[in-house]
């Protein structure tokens, strides 16, 4: 069979696919968002009837896996590593439910912060749950990891976590498949009370997953993911987990790495493997593509381990790893011999940063909305997470944070509550359903004196124009959760209406309630969406 | 053979086409790649590259060593000297010379050029220009692919090929087009 040229990400919803999976439940998130894609856009998957719609936000997603899960069939949740910060209330506590139908939960990580805000390690996660972790090191291991990981979820009855990061997730290479399997029939857990987790039972189910620990890393240890390579070079033996076997190999060509290698793509680490490599080598180098996570594990507390990593300086402590850094680490290379870039050079490339597209409804909101401020003191506009964020940077310089999904409304909120009055709010429609509704009930409740921009183009604009599941729904949801009808405006951000829009804005920063003002236009990315288009015509949204 | 290649542009010229078209002429003549893409925000009129490795045998690693890089294929100048580390003192920058400006600070253009000329390989083309010529405004970043064309060691006639099967839902005229805009880079960089 050909292989299929993929990019990790697609491997792995080809994996899940083969692999039998019933269902996908994602909320879009660079480096994660082409799982899903690939999923909705594969005929296969449709003549499979395989669920793939994009979720709410992350928890909603998780816990819809779950649900399809506790039912009996396959089902996947996907999201990049903040987005687990979101789903951790589900997340955690499905390693004490356990799977009934096997649950895989794909996680994707942004060291050096491409377009994140955190670089922070979701392996972190697996262990706090107490779950397996399968870390891809290929296109190929990330096929083979969601092809396999229904199989394993179902033998150990525990959703499996796979991680991955950006490089793997937006790297193509072949892959080739393997023979398509199944979908589950619907059946329930054998153990009606296996998913109620009332502390009784809680209890009892958390000892189970306790007493799974032993088999995890006795799988671990048989596993094919993790390899032992021995070498005569015992004065140094290597660590390589995920992605970093292959910058490590791109130093070692045609076989000649001699010092002794454990590669590892499968957790808890496998026991034996390590302590053979640990008491054969005199020193051990970590090469991890995160957190330190095993290293720290290794040298333990006091440090009374030579081992080398990120912690003592070998690697940088932070960012995502390459091939030089790896050099370096192994003294292949020497911080001089790196090349020397021409000054010249260096003064000459300017940074282009991203930035808003030209003609889009974000800038001319950001402008209304910074004259309608100018009469007040800066340093009171709270934003999110989206296209939205780049009025950070100049010319707008429009806002004064980006913390988290949903974050702006309710840190207005707090603001204002510290007597920052007024305080505005910029915040996406998709934002706003995926975690925005929640706060806006407490400056309800409260009267918060806060003015609330939704800034809705009627997409996920960022991650490349994902459905947004706020769509025609925002007025109705600010009314149905207390916002007062005359305070909910909206406008078509054009620099036609600008005058308009400050007057409407300057309005409502006067008014001591909660005001929601909704800037309205499609985002200029969309405009050929066809499926889109169709949907605002018959929402009667333009 | 082995061939490392840096597409670098900004978000929205093109370079994912010149990675799926050399990405489909490599496939077709089995040859090992992998090719690492930048998604996401940067996608936004930012500075995006692409590690595109080619080899006839198995590759580790996603991204190229700096010092390794053979060509640096770039659809805008500025952007073909953001990544000269990467590139070995025999490797060639191939670039299209008609700057894309969507910064305040866009250095001058002539300035570039003559930075880029320093080294010793070079291919600099108006591939804006070509790309009109030959009636397809839009296909600057193939004109630059034609370019690059003779230092990969992949037959010209794969491209050709390649180019066929990724426009084909679009259309013989457009098929044509881009055919016309890869022989039109081709043939600076055999004239040189």
């Amino acid at each position: 069979m050909q292989k299929l040229l993929l990019l990790g990400a697609e491997a792995i919803a080809q994996g899940a696919i083969d692999g039998g999976m019933s269902g996908i439940y994602a909320y879009p998130g660079t480096p994660s968002t082409e799982i899903t894609e690939y999923v909705q856009h594969y005929d296969l998957a449709k003549e499979r009837n395989i669920h793939s719609q994009w979720s709410t936000n992350e928890k909603t997603a998780m816990e819809a896996g779950l649900g399809m899960s506790y039912a009996g069939k396959r089902a996947m949740v996907c999201m990049k590593h903040v987005g687990l910060n979101v789903a951790a209330d589900a997340f955690v506590n499905s390693a004490i439910t356990g799977s009934n139908g096997g649950l895989l939960v794909t996680v994707a990580d942004d060291p050096s912060m491409h377009s994140s805000q955190n670089e922070q390690d979701s392996r972190y996660y697996g262990k706090f749950a107490q779950i397996p972790i399968l870390e891809p090191s290929s296109q190929q291991e990330a096929y083979d990891m969601a092809y396999l990981g229904f199989q394993m979820s179902e033998k150990f009855k525990v959703p499996i976590l796979i991680r991955i990061t950006t490089r793997l997730a937006h790297s193509r290479a072949g892959v080739e498949r393997k023979d398509l399997l199944n979908q589950n029939d619907i059946s329930l857990p054998s153990d009606p009370k296996q998913f109620v987790l009332l502390p009784s039972i809680a209890r009892v189910q958390y000892k189970g997953l306790l007493n799974s620990f032993s088999g995890f890393i006795e799988d671990s240890e048989q596993s094919p993911f993790n390899k032992y390579y021995d070498g005569e070079d015992k004065s140094l033996g290597i660590i390589a987990c995920g992605l970093a076997y292959n910058y490590l190999m791109e130093n070692f060509q045609d076989d000649s790495l001699k010092h002794p290698l454990l590669k590892i793509g499968q957790y808890p680490m496998p026991r034996t493997k390590v302590e053979s490599l640990m008491e054969e080598c005199d020193e051990v180098l970590i090469l991890e593509d995160g957190y330190p996570i095993i290293e720290e594990l290794l040298k333990g507390y006091l440090a009374k381990e030579k081992v080398h990593g990120r912690l003592d300086g070998s690697l940088p402590r932070d960012g995502e790893l390459n091939p030089n850094l790896i050099a370096r680490a192994l003294k292949l290379s020497s911080e001089e011999e790196v090349i020397e870039i021409d000054q010249d050079i260096i003064d000459i490339v300017k940074n282009r940063p991203p930035a808003m597209c030209v003609g889009c409804g974000h800038i001319d909101a950001y402008n209304a909305l910074n004259e309608a401020l100018s009469e007040y003191s800066v340093g009171r506009v709270f934003s999110d997470i989206g296209c939205y964020t780049l009025g950070a940077l100049p010319p707008y310089n429009a806002i004064n944070s980006c913390v988290d999904m949903g974050a702006s409304i309710t840190m207005a909120k707090g603001a204002a509550d510290a007597g920052l009055v007024p305080a505005v709010s910029v915040i996406g429609d998709s934002t706003f359903t995926h975690s925005g509704i929640t706060g806006l009930i407490d400056a309800v409740n409260e009267k918060a004196p806060i003015t609330i921009l939704i800034s809705d183009n009627f997409t996920t604009g960022m991650t490349g124009g994902q459905d947004s599941a706020a769509l025609g729904k925002i007025e109705d949801i600010c009314e149905g959760v207390g916002v007062e009808p005359e305070h909910i405006i909206v406008f078509t951000p054009l620099k036609k209406n600008h005058d308009l829009m400050v007057d409407i804005i300057k309005k409502e920063l006067a008014y001591e309630g909660v005001s929601v003002i909704i800037p309205r236009r499609q985002c200029v990315q969309t405009t050929r969406n066809v499926a889109l288009n169709q949907r605002i015509t018959e929402l009667n949204l333009r | 053979m082995k061939t490392d290649i840096i597409l670098a542009g900004v978000g929205g010229q093109g370079i994912l086409s010149i990675a799926a078209t050399i990405g489909m002429a490599a496939l077709s003549n089995n040859l090992h790649l992998k090719q690492a893409e930048v998604h996401g925000m940067s996608q936004r009129g930012g500075a995006v590259q692409s590690h595109f490795r080619l080899s006839s045998k198995p590759i580790a690693s996603d991204l190229i060593p700096r010092g390794a890089c053979d060509i640096i294929l770039s659809v805008e100048p500025m952007e073909s000297l953001r990544y000269v580390d990467f590139l070995h003192e025999e490797g060639w920058i191939i670039t299209n010379s008609t700057p894309f400006v969507n910064i305040t600070d866009y250095p001058d253009v002539e300035e570039v050029i003559e930075k880029i000329k320093k080294r010793k390989n070079t291919i600099i083309l108006d591939a804006d220009k070509l790309a009109k010529e030959v009636g397809s405004p839009r296909s600057s970043n193939i004109v630059a692919l034609g370019a690059a064309t003779p230092f990969i060691d992949i037959p010209y006639e794969a491209f050709e090929e390649a180019i066929r099967l990724i426009f084909k839902k679009k259309g013989d005229r457009i098929i044509d087009a881009n055919i016309k805009a890869l022989a039109a880079g081709r043939a600076v960089a055999d004239a040189r």
